[in-house]
């Protein structure tokens, strides 16, 4: 996979369809929200400009929103918006909007109150002071504001890719997610480009003399309208189904790409963060999202996995991952941790995660019924021997698990236990474990596989299929590479999946991803 | 022409003008003297609804200034701030012509306007397309007061109009701005704190203080018949160079000594003020002065003139 490294550049040219694409869905989400700051915001300002007692609360309100963070803003706006661009311009609306109406007060309450009086006394009417007097002298400062709120909205933009809004945030996250440095770049640099180069034509706009500030400020508007217009030329193609994947199942071999190379799958594919994408299915504005087969939401909100036929999933079997001079430190820890081996299937993995994402109750309590149920759960011993660092990542599955080693730990040995949950992804988990911050953490085949190993195309073709043969290449080889040894699998694995809402899967009659590409070439 | 009556302006408990009434008559020019704070400034504001009233009523040749809009009241009242309230976003001649604009004149009739005062003002045609910012403080209260006049409106405001001018440029806007035909015209109300100002420029002076007039009359009137104790000592400190510049030859004409050498010629009249008179002998070489007047012709000595400004003093025949 790895054995020419793509240039940058390269990758720009490969990909710059979608580059542009993304582009310009950046640029068009930027003026949309950035026109609608300016047809809200400015006759706020001038309204709380005139009547000075409102203009605390509607500048403290203008600020609270503007402290929101921007994916929790994001988050707040699907149920009422749904996804797409709507919730992401109302969002990138509201970070626009303090900074228009905060300028156009302080613009219009700035100018000089002997010039404001002498209008007055010449006998213009407050309409007439205001166009000619107070919103021409203020103009430089409310130009200054709509700047600051274009670069912001370039900025934020970014995050309009989580909820299917598209934009420049698709690459990049995809990037983070993939560990790709050449897509995050080709997401952040234009990014970056757009901000300086509109930061710096507002600025020649806020610079111009009195005369030509008149004709600019009459021409800004087409402009902006213009850019607007472009988010809103519609997609090059539709098809009676929606999907949502996330930015890095886009990139993965075993994602968006097998899907189209291996099923020939045409889809009208929107990219969405995992964190969004189930309830927006339930939701019914995506059809198919790729989710996790072990997911709890998929219970929660009654989706169904599509076969997968042609088997462009990997098996992924879930197994905890210890560092071999740990196992020699424990004599009795890997058979402790083997007592979990073969107890958890998928089905059973998914409804503990529903316990714990829907259902809200802790992890610790999950993982202390579910070992009781199984006769597994003994009490804490307090032993006082050496302590043994168990890691997991940051979500739901790995916490449970975290939990039932700890306890099993100390239930049957003397160990003591600090766990480190909540390790950022699989990069930070494995470094720790590397570099020995922590002795162990489950970890799934395929990660280890594709992540960490990243054979040639070949070897993993050839393994694709099977999970046992999976498991002992990745065994073997990271006991080769890394010292670190991979212990019997937990039983249920982990793997993408395509989904859909059960209904609507039984009512079209799509139980394969084959069948789902019929339904959708059909007609 | 203009009638103030019980003109009163209250700010909650604090009465900046309280029941006020005086009368200017067409073509005086009044000011609106005291320190700062006394309401001139806000009873010059009232008269153009700059400021409403409390309570009171103000007429323009028996009309209630309330009978109409302000915006139109306003547009026929000239009015000039202190610093200046030129536009900065305006050229000179678009400062110039707000007001016929809003009066809606067509483009050939400003411009001829514009023109006229600009050569009475002396301001250089090439000033127009300027913007204020690149025109002196001086010039700029020139085009502050053609921004005023332009509509030839009957009444003139002005607040203050020389008093962000350095000495020698105000001293020279004062003199242009007592034989302006433009001015002599109008009825004019303005406000100073610099007395030696309103003693040069009033046909009649208002003398507030704290919300109320102390007195209004002639600068004679204020100087020779002070009202109260306050009048007097607000005057004191210049006293001395207010008289010699109020009273004029006219008013010592029967105190000075008769018979007149008609071969001296002379620029003096009756309505020289002694301060000029007495200026004229520092630039002649002559010890005498001849001064025409009337009733025919004076030659006066230095100590002759002095004696009855002396004489006067004591015993003003106002």
């Amino acid at each position: 996979m790895n054995e020419h490294q793509q240039t940058l550049w390269e990758f720009m040219q490969q990909q710059s369809d979608k580059l542009l694409t993304q582009t310009m869905e950046h640029i068009g989400l930027t003026f949309i929200a950035l026109l609608l700051a300016i047809i809200i915001g400015l006759p706020l300002g001038i309204f709380i400009a005139r009547r000075q007692k409102f203009s605390g609360i509607v500048l403290g309100i203008a600020g609270v929103l503007q402290t929101i963070p921007s994916i929790a803003l994001l988050g707040f706006m699907i149920p009422v918006l749904g996804i797409g661009p709507k919730p992401a311009i109302a969002a990138l609306l509201i970070y626009a909007l303090l900074p228009v109406i905060r300028n156009t007060f302080t613009g219009i309450t700035g100018v000089d109150p002997t010039i404001k009086e002498a209008a007055q006394a010449m006998g213009m009417s407050k309409q007439q002071i205001l166009s000619r007097v107070e919103l021409p002298l203020a103009m430089p400062v409310i130009l200054a504001g709509i700047r600051t709120a274009a670069v912001i909205n370039v900025g934020v933009a970014t995050l309009a890719s989580l909820i299917a809004a598209g934009g420049l945030g698709e690459f990049i996250f995809g990037g983070i997610s993939l560990n790709n440095t050449n897509m995050i770049l080709a997401g952040a640099i234009p990014a970056a480009l757009l901000a300086i180069v509109f930061d710096f034509l507002l600025s020649l706009v806020q610079k111009l003399n009195v005369k030509k500030l008149k004709v600019a400020v009459r021409v800004l508007p087409i402009i902006l309208v213009l850019l607007s217009v472009i988010y809103l030329v519609p997609s090059a193609y539709g098809s009676k189904l929606k999907a949502g994947f996330t930015p890095e199942f886009m990139g993965r071999q075993d994602g968006d790409l097998g899907l189209k190379q291996k099923y020939g799958l045409k889809i009208h594919t929107l990219v969405i963060s995992d964190a969004v994408m189930y309830k927006a299915a339930y939701q019914k504005e995506l059809d198919v999202i790729s989710g996790y087969s072990t997911d709890g939401r998929l219970k929660a909100f009654n989706l169904v996995v599509l076969n997968d036929d042609k088997a462009i999933f990997p098996p992924y079997y879930a197994a905890p991952v210890v560092r071999e001079d740990a196992l020699k430190k424990f004599p009795d820890l890997e058979r402790t941790l083997n007592l979990l081996a073969g107890h958890i299937n998928d089905s059973i993995m998914t409804t503990l995660n529903y316990r714990t994402d829907y259902l809200h109750e802790t992890p610790e309590k999950v993982a202390k019924d579910f070992l009781v149920a199984q006769h597994l759960y003994k009490p804490d011993r307090n032993g006082s021997g050496d302590v043994v660092r168990i890691g997991s990542k940051i979500f739901g599955e790995q916490y449970i698990l975290g939990e039932m080693y700890s306890m099993l730990i100390k239930g049957y040995t003397d160990y003591r236990v600090s766990t480190k949950t909540g390790l950022g992804g699989t990069k930070i988990c494995f470094d720790a474990l590397t570099n020995n911050q922590i002795d162990l953490y489950p970890e799934y085949t395929g990660t280890g596989l594709l992540v960490m190993l990243q054979p040639k195309q070949k070897v993993v073709d050839s393994l694709s299929t099977d999970k046992n043969k999976t498991y002992q290449y990745v065994k073997a080889e990271f006991e080769k590479k890394y010292g670190l040894k991979w212990l019997m699998p937990i039983g249920f694995n982990n793997a993408y999946a395509l989904m859909m809402r059960k209904q609507q899967a039984d009512d079209l009659k799509i139980k394969t991803i084959s069948d789902l590409k019929r339904y959708l070439d059909s007609k | 022409m203009i009638s103030v009556q019980q003109l009163s302006k209250h700010y909650g408990d604090f009465k900046a003008v309280d029941q006020i009434s005086f009368e200017v008559n067409e073509h005086e020019n009044l000011i609106l003297l005291g320190t700062s704070g006394c309401g001139k400034t806000t009873t010059l504001k009232m008269l153009n609804r700059l400021i409403e009233p409390t309570s009171g009523e103000i007429f323009f040749d028996g009309k209630n200034i309330k009978d109409q809009s302000p915006e139109n009241l306003r547009r026929g009242i000239g009015y000039v701030l202190q610093n200046t309230g030129l536009f900065p976003h305006y050229t000179i001649a678009e400062n110039i012509a707000i007001v016929p604009r809003l009066l809606k004149w067509d483009a050939a009739k400003i411009q001829s306007r514009t023109n006229e005062l600009l050569e009475k003002l002396h301001l250089p045609a090439d000033n127009l397309h300027k913007y204020p910012s690149q025109l002196s403080g001086g010039q700029q209260q020139r085009v502050g007061l053609a921004r005023a006049l332009i509509a030839d409106p009957a009444v003139l405001l002005m607040d203050e109009p020389f008093g962000a001018l350095d000495n020698i440029t105000r001293a020279k806007i004062q003199s242009e701005f007592k034989d302006l035909d433009e001015l002599t015209r109008k009825t004019i109300i303005m406000v100073t704190h610099d007395v030696q100002e309103a003693f040069e420029l009033a046909d009649r002076i208002c003398l507030m203080d704290q919300g109320h007039i102390v007195q209004i009359g002639t600068p004679q009137e204020l100087l020779f018949n002070p009202a109260n104790d306050f009048v007097k000592q607000f005057l004191d400190a210049q006293r001395v160079q207010l008289e010699f510049k109020t009273v004029t030859i006219g008013n010592l004409w029967d105190r000075l000594p008769e018979g007149g050498l008609a071969s001296i010629s002379s620029t003096l009249n009756q309505n020289t003020s002694v301060w000029a008179s007495l200026a004229a002998f520092e630039n002649q070489t002559q010890q005498q002065l001849t001064i025409h007047n009337a009733d025919g012709t004076k030659t006066v000595t230095f100590e002759q003139l002095m004696s009855a400004f002396h004489q006067y003093q004591q015993r003003p025949q106002v």
